[in-house]
């Protein structure tokens, strides 16, 4: 995940601060994702023969070992009957199908995976709306105010996920919390002491905070970069024409962004969805496995229920669930790169 | 900060699409944007305070702002057992993957930046599809070869997988650097008498220094805050790594908030920092180098 984040849009959020303090030389690209899609301009025909592939030889070896073989015996697995008694005996008998109609037809699981679905939805949501929101501010700020809003937003992009699973358990601490205090302070009664993960739902909107706290920044910054490929000329316009600003997001902002708006929304899906560190390192899932997502539910049913084969099944069905949102994505790049 | 905050008229809700008179519009406008830089910021900025925190001040149950700076909770979070190998370990594996993936990485973008084969757009999908390789689910199947293979508790295979994590990236951005450099270069290289080897040792390889660093920059990142490989495969504590240790540090020392803000205050200074300082200076180079290439 956070090669992903911190990584696809370095030019965005970098050249935030940098314009704001009138550094930059050029222009933004206009989206993180396209500055990676750059078309390889120098490329020509040189002399080829054995080489290109002896140079490419390693890596796709290393990722055959250690990415496509871990894949494929994951699928394996999924068909196998694995638990502490096989894993002690090293036993791995084959079972066909069943660890999946256990699964499919297992309440439990439902839920989980609409639970899953949901959390995704409701975080994605935020934080495309807040980031859109705070991505339009910071066009509209002037020079100085964007550089602090900048830079604040870049301090919580870079913080480590573990790190602030720490400070967000500490924040809201049943005793000692600075959220019991605000709340007191806000002159809500009941938050003496109150425990913030007592509930499942409870403990979600802390994970949903930390995520969102988390992922917008990424959206805001890579959405003012490329707000600035917008030329004024069409605000301008706009206005002139009478539009307010609701009409004029939606009739000049939206449809110039309309592929980083695409491609951001599919991105956050996936890395929502298998979002593991936030969910696990908060709570392990808990009060009573209530805020198990499917990672986090794969991950107990295997290491703690000791329960393997299944455990593989919920991964691949997860893998499988992925998949439909990468393919979208993949096809928004793809056109996307077609289009450069 | 202090000209907007004493405006008291400057209404939170309406911040973005007023546009009414232009001074309500400036102020709401500044003043959101104080809000948010401060709700931002506040958790970073509350994890150093709190490290910095004598103990009475920490338990508090109204929150104390201003107090005089101490470091005994760095004493405690860095006196822990095996604090020191803990710090080693994510070194070893950080700087392993980051170095092993430039140099196998520059290897491939090279391949397919710059040369012309069979099989080059299914390589770079590979790439692609690698990148979005769903970690986090295959802890499972990681963990049954790992034991298969009498790999657990081991630092070098967290190594590989690491690398091979950070891989597809690395490969993504230095392909995009590569091509940045214009073939012309290379080639009055070679005709001045280089070979195809020195030209990219002498030419392209000096170009593409500040791809090579944030690139790395962000390998290093991945590799340093990954969480879950660690957490399924080395349940050995002398071969764990700084995310375990943080993770299991609040539950180890009985809620003692103040050492546990200095652990992780310590953990993440060295990523806000490659974040906030090496990375703008190495970005502005990747701007500049894909835009004039």
């Amino acid at each position: 995940m956070t090669v992903d984040s911190q990584g696809t849009a370095t030019a965005g959020s970098q050249d935030a601060p940098g314009r704001a303090a009138g550094k930059s030389q050029t222009p933004p690209p206009p989206s993180g994702a396209k500055e990676a899609l750059q078309p390889s301009r120098g490329r020509r025909s040189l002399p080829g023969g054995l080489l290109p592939y002896l140079l490419v030889t390693p890596a796709l070896l290393s990722m055959a070992v250690l990415l496509l073989y871990p894949l494929i015996s994951n699928l394996i697995l999924s068909f196998q009957s694995v638990n502490r008694r096989e894993l002690i005996r090293r036993e791995t008998p084959w079972i066909g199908f069943d660890n999946y109609t256990e699964l499919l037809g297992n309440s439990e699981f439902w839920t989980v995976v609409l639970r899953s679905v949901a959390f995704t939805a409701a975080n994605v949501a935020l934080i495309m709306a807040i980031g859109t929101g705070i991505g339009l501010l910071l066009n509209r700020l002037g020079k100085k105010m964007r550089l602090v809003l900048s830079l604040a937003l870049a301090f919580a992009w870079a913080m480590p996920i573990v790190a602030s699973v720490t400070v967000f358990q500490w924040l809201f601490d049943e005793q000692f919390g600075v959220a019991n205090w605000l709340m007191r302070t806000l002159g809500f009664s009941g938050y003496e002491q109150h425990n913030w993960f007592e509930t499942g739902f409870s403990t979600f909107v802390i994970i949903t905070a930390l995520v969102v706290w988390g992922s917008v920044p990424f959206v805001a910054l890579n959405m003012y970069a490329g707000l600035t490929t917008v030329g004024t000329e069409l605000y301008e316009a706009a206005r002139m024409d009478g539009a307010n600003g609701w009409r004029t997001f939606w009739s000049v902002v939206f449809p110039n962004l309309k592929p980083f708006f695409m491609i951001t929304t599919f991105l956050e899906i996936i890395w929502v969805f298998k979002a593991f560190t936030q969910v696990y390192a908060m709570n392990q899932g808990g009060p009573d496995r209530a805020t198990e997502t499917l990672p986090v539910f794969a991950y107990i049913e295997g290491m703690s229920q000791q329960h393997y084969g299944v455990a593989a099944a919920i991964s691949i069905l997860t893998i499988v669930m992925l998949l439909v949102a990468m393919s979208f994505y993949f096809r928004l790049i793809l056109k996307q790169e077609d289009e450069q | 900060m202090s000209t907007t905050a004493q405006t008291p008229q400057a209404p939170a809700p309406q911040k973005l699409r007023t546009r009414k008179p232009l001074t309500v519009g400036a102020v709401a406008k500044n003043a959101a944007a104080i809000v948010l830089a401060v709700i931002f910021v506040f958790p970073v900025y509350w994890m150093f305070s709190s490290s910095l925190k004598p103990q009475s001040e920490i338990l508090s149950k109204d929150p104390v702002f201003f107090f005089t700076p101490t470091f005994e909770n760095y004493g405690t979070a860095t006196g822990v057992d095996l604090f020191w190998t803990y710090v080693t370990n994510s070194l070893i594996v950080t700087v392993g993957a980051v170095l092993l993936a430039l140099v196998v990485a520059l290897a491939a973008s090279f391949a397919i930046a710059r040369m012309k084969f069979k099989g080059r757009k299914g390589i770079v999908l590979i790439v692609m599809m690698a990148q979005m390789a769903p970690w986090e689910v295959m802890v499972i199947a990681m963990y049954m070869i790992a034991r298969d293979n009498d790999m657990l508790n081991s630092i070098p295979l967290l190594t590989a997988i690491y690398f091979v994590m950070v891989l597809p990236f690395t490969i993504w951005t230095l392909r995009g650097f590569i091509a940045a450099v214009p073939v012309e270069l290379e080639e009055a290289a070679q005709i001045d008498g280089c070979t195809r080897g020195q030209a990219f040792r002498k030419v392209i390889f000096p170009l593409l220094a500040p791809g090579l660093m944030s690139t790395s920059l962000f390998g290093f990142i991945t590799a340093w805050n990954e969480f879950a490989m660690v957490l399924v495969l080395n349940k050995d504590k002398t071969n764990q790594t700084l995310t375990l240790w943080l993770t299991q540090f609040q539950t180890a020392f009985g809620d003692d908030w103040g050492a546990t803000m200095a652990a992780s205050t310590l953990f993440a200074l060295p990523v806000l920092i490659v974040f906030l300082f090496l990375q703008r200076k190495a970005v502005g180079g990747m701007t500049a180098g894909a835009v004039k290439g």
